[in-house]
């Protein structure tokens, strides 16, 4: 019983972190219509950064806390070198183009960081483990991506639902030519909401980092992860995104978590223990295949 | 043999026949120059082009961007690997099966994903590719994550695969095929249909052309030269691995046809000429600009992608300049 | 009267709390120049889609050449003799125009499912296409990309495309839009040569040439099909004039 509750709220931390990917995604999908391959370039860029800024400030929280301005500052620089040229484009265009990216920024971080993998320490405030319930002890630091995760989905949907950006985000991504009616200064709105999904993503990136680990190409799977969520979403929706990263945090963790026991009682431990990870894996494009099949346009797509 | 000699006066013509007999005497080049590597590397652009001239197929004629392409590798070398591991090491018997498999699991995906449009068929092709990735991926008899070595396709009596200018041979021959076959394919009545949906969907269904079909058809043709393809591609390393149809190789494949051509017939053979030449050969030109920077080659390529989708989405073909009659596409 | 070619019985299509079309009926006998008018947002690109079969009513049927079509896939229904020009020009535009015109032959020229023969030497489908350029007067413009076409000049290719498969019913959505005083005329002699042998509902802005053309007149209003008759009743029609004609227009047909 305890397993299973932590075993759920590991799934639970895993969506709000795939939710932070995917958010930026889902926007910048939603409202420039751009396919992104390089937001998990942000991700990864977010880990780099702060590890860096953590290791100059001696302060998990401080370094944290600058990586997010950081991050901003080159999302800016991203949308406003390369992104904004591709908007209009077919999106085959803008998955070469931004494919392209990811190539620049994994051979930068080569450049700068070096090819061995870095780690962040959990900091040593949250270094210990708390009991959720009797006899059930749950890591602080995962508890705490959860706290921050869930916070900022919260912030996030308080800026969408109640703000004037966030009005003209939701304008935005139902109907691209509204905005440009209103006469908004999209050029700005668009930086603004690329600037944004890049602080989530690099939020996310090194959050994720002191439970997994710093390393080239860390986001490059699991962008197609958030890809995938995003799509069982609906496309521009940020309910559907948080919806989709939530069952995918889920099936991926209970897949991990009870598949190996399950697959034992008629493969080899060793085969059960290699197999499992991939068919909680297969289990999350299943889901999706069968979401498009059902609803071509995701859970909380547009449909026309 | 006329249109073949007119082709010639053309510069296209001229490259196309010089890259052709170049590609067909390269191991006797190799030899004489005793330069065995780029036998290798010239291995590897046959059959790399070969899957993407069957890319080419459906992105280049049919207008649909399929991000899977490189699940076919996995699907056509896991046929033969499987196949191998458990004994069964007769090509005649591999090589159907291994092209039975990848043209069955396109029709299935086809199925699937044909009837989603723009970004959720970018999507959803990515999905079953990764898909078959991590079934890959958890296969512990055929190696999981590390993948298997395996032993090559036997044709007793017919050609032996482990010598490699054969083998070599035996890749230029079926590359020569299939773009023979892709050559006809884009010309046909199925062709036109295809090409005709590409531009404009709504008016050849209305014209009452089941466009679903015939795209269907495409993707399954497709599928099958790519299963080709992975099973030269096991039998040139002699091993099997997941890797082999990670959605990186697919984003490869993409870029291989645009940096060619998308819907020309030789684009996609002059794209992973480019692709691999750029890998070998980019690292040493950079080196010349100082210690090691040729090690960071990619950050040159990447930033080159970026302009390629930018301002020269014609690809190396356009560089030629225009088909003479009519353009293809 | 026999049999009409084209039935639609009471369709009914709701998009959200709008009623895009309400309980419309209408008939085309072969051979009868049907013209379906009506002020935009009168439903007629929905009624159109619904005959051809891009969209699927809420209710009510279509009977096309003696069959219930209304849940046939539009290739089906193109199969059958239903052919369609589009508002908005609507040709292969990377294609020339006779490679457009030879599509539209092979769509009827059975299954397309051959890879290895050269479509652009087949005279099965290259003699038949030139024949029908010939017939709309674009003999001269064949290996003229369409993208090349003047707007009037696409709009005769679409439909020597739409003639191709020798429909029974063709179907143009505002033909002469965009046209033209010259083309127009042009396109209306085109088109009164038709009449009588072939069968065509034609959805026209242009008012003079609906009352030269027409044998019958279909007045359609917020969804409604208000009034249906000759030119003469419906030039008389007290609600049609009221509704839609305005009596400027009445006064110059």
């Amino acid at each position: 019983m305890e397993y299973l509750l932590l075993q759920i709220l590991n799934g639970v931390q895993l969506g709000l972190l795939m939710f932070l990917l995917a958010a930026g995604l889902t926007l910048t999908f939603g409202i420039m219509d751009l396919v992104n391959l390089a937001h998990g370039s942000l991700y990864m860029m977010g880990a780099y950064i702060a590890w860096t800024l953590i290791a100059w400030t001696d302060s998990f929280v401080l370094g944290a806390l600058l990586t997010l301005p950081a991050t901003f500052v080159l999302g800016i620089v991203v949308e406003r070198v390369v992104a904004r040229r591709l908007y209009a484009r077919d999106h085959l265009d803008q998955v070469l183009a931004t494919f392209g990216l990811i190539l620049f920024f994994n051979e930068l971080v080569r450049v700068i960081w070096g090819p061995a993998g870095k780690s962040i320490a959990v900091p040593r405030f949250l270094a210990h483990t708390i009991e959720i319930m009797p006899g059930a002890p749950y890591p602080a630091y995962r508890f705490a991506i959860i706290v921050v995760g869930a916070a900022v989905a919260l912030l996030l949907a308080w800026l969408v639902a109640r703000t004037r950006v966030g009005m003209l985000i939701r304008a935005g991504a139902s109907n691209r030519r509204m905005i440009a009616a209103l006469g908004i200064n999209i050029e700005l709105l668009f930086s603004l909401v690329f600037g944004l999904g890049a602080v989530f993503a690099a939020l996310a990136g090194l959050m994720a980092a002191p439970v997994t680990s710093v390393k080239i190409g860390m986001g490059d799977d699991i962008l197609i992860l958030a890809f995938v969520i995003i799509v069982i979403g609906g496309i521009g929706s940020i309910k559907g995104a948080f919806v989709a990263a939530m069952l995918v945090g889920q099936i991926d963790i209970i897949g991990r978590a009870f598949l190996p026991d399950m697959l034992k009682t008629f493969l080899s431990p060793s085969a059960a223990a290699s197999a499992a990870p991939s068919i909680s894996q297969v289990l999350v494009y299943v889901l999706m295949a069968g979401v498009l099949i059902w609803r071509p346009t995701g859970l909380f797509g547009q449909r026309n | 043999m006329a249109t073949l000699l007119a082709s010639l006066r053309s510069p296209r013509g001229l490259l196309t026949v010089l890259v052709l007999v170049l590609l067909a005497v390269l191991p006797l080049l190799t030899q004489a120059f005793d330069q065995r590597y780029l036998l290798s590397i010239g291995t590897r652009i046959v059959i790399w082009a070969i899957a993407a001239v069957s890319l080419n197929m459906i992105l280049g004629y049919g207008g649909l961007v399929s991000f899977g392409h490189a699940v076919f590798f996995g699907v056509g070398g896991y046929a033969v690997g499987i196949l191998s591991a458990n004994g069964l090491h007769s090509g005649w018997l591999q090589w159907p099966v291994g092209i039975l498999a990848a043209a069955t699991w396109a029709a299935l995906v086809g199925t699937l994903s044909l009837r989603t449009r723009g970004v959720y068929f970018i999507m959803i092709t990515l999905a079953f590719a990764q898909l078959v990735y991590y079934i890959g991926a958890g296969l512990e008899a055929y190696g999981a994550d590390d993948g298997l070595n395996i032993s090559r396709s036997r044709f007793p009596g017919v050609i032996d695969l482990r010598d490699k200018a054969s083998f070599y041979w035996l890749c230029f021959v079926l590359l020569c095929g299939t773009l023979w076959f892709c050559q006809r394919f884009a010309n046909s009545r199925f062709g036109f249909v295809l090409r005709g949906a590409k531009s404009n969907d709504l008016r050849m269904t209305a014209l009452g052309f089941p466009v679903f079909r015939y795209r269907l058809a495409a993707f399954t043709i497709s599928g099958a030269f790519g299963g080709l393809a992975g099973i030269l591609l096991a039998n040139e390393g002699a091993y099997i691995s997941p890797a082999m149809m990670s959605w990186i190789k697919s984003g490869d494949l993409i870029i291989i046809v645009v940096l060619g051509g998308m819907g020309t017939l030789f684009g996609p053979l002059y794209g992973a000429i480019a692709f691999f030449a750029l890998e070998e050969f980019l690292p040493p030109l950079l080196d010349l600009g100082g210690k090691d920077w040729g090690e960071y080659w990619q950050i040159v390529f990447g930033p080159m992608l970026i302009l390629i989708a930018l301002y020269a989405r014609g690809g190396i073909d356009s560089l030629l300049g225009r088909t003479e009659g009519r353009r293809n596409g | 009267m026999a049999e009409p070619l084209l039935r639609t019985d009471r369709l009914i299509k709701r998009f959200g709390g709008l009623v895009a079309t309400d309980t419309v009926s209408i008939d085309v006998h072969p051979g009868e120049i049907h013209a379906l008018i009506g002020p935009n947002g009168a439903g007629k690109t929905t009624l159109v889609g619904q005959i051809t079969g891009n969209t699927v009513p809420d209710s009510g049927t279509i009977h096309f050449a003696g069959r219930d079509v209304t849940r046939l896939p539009t290739h089906a229904r193109v199969r059958l003799g239903l052919a369609r020009s589009f508002q908005i020009t609507s040709v292969l535009r990377e294609f020339t125009a006779l490679d457009n015109v030879a599509l539209a032959v092979q769509a009827h020229a059975g299954h397309s499912f051959r890879f290895l023969a050269d479509a652009r030497h087949d005279e099965r489908l290259r003699a038949p296409a030139r024949r029908g350029l010939e017939a709309v007067g674009l003999k001269e413009r064949a290996d003229t990309p369409a993208a090349a076409l003047s707007h009037g000049e696409q709009r005769q290719l679409e439909i020597a495309m739409a003639l191709a498969g020798d429909p029974k019913l063709l179907l143009l959505d505002e033909p002469m839009a965009g046209m033209g005083a010259e083309e127009s005329l042009h396109m209306i002699e085109f088109l009164r040569a038709l009449r009588g042998r072939r069968a065509i509902l034609l959805i026209e802005h242009d008012m003079d040439a609906v009352f030269q053309l027409a044998d019958r007149i279909t007045v359609l209003v917020y969804g409604r099909a208000i009034a249906s008759g000759t030119p003469d009743e419906i030039r008389a029609n007290a609600e049609v004039r009221q509704a839609y004609l305005g009596e400027e227009a009445a006064g110059t047909a």
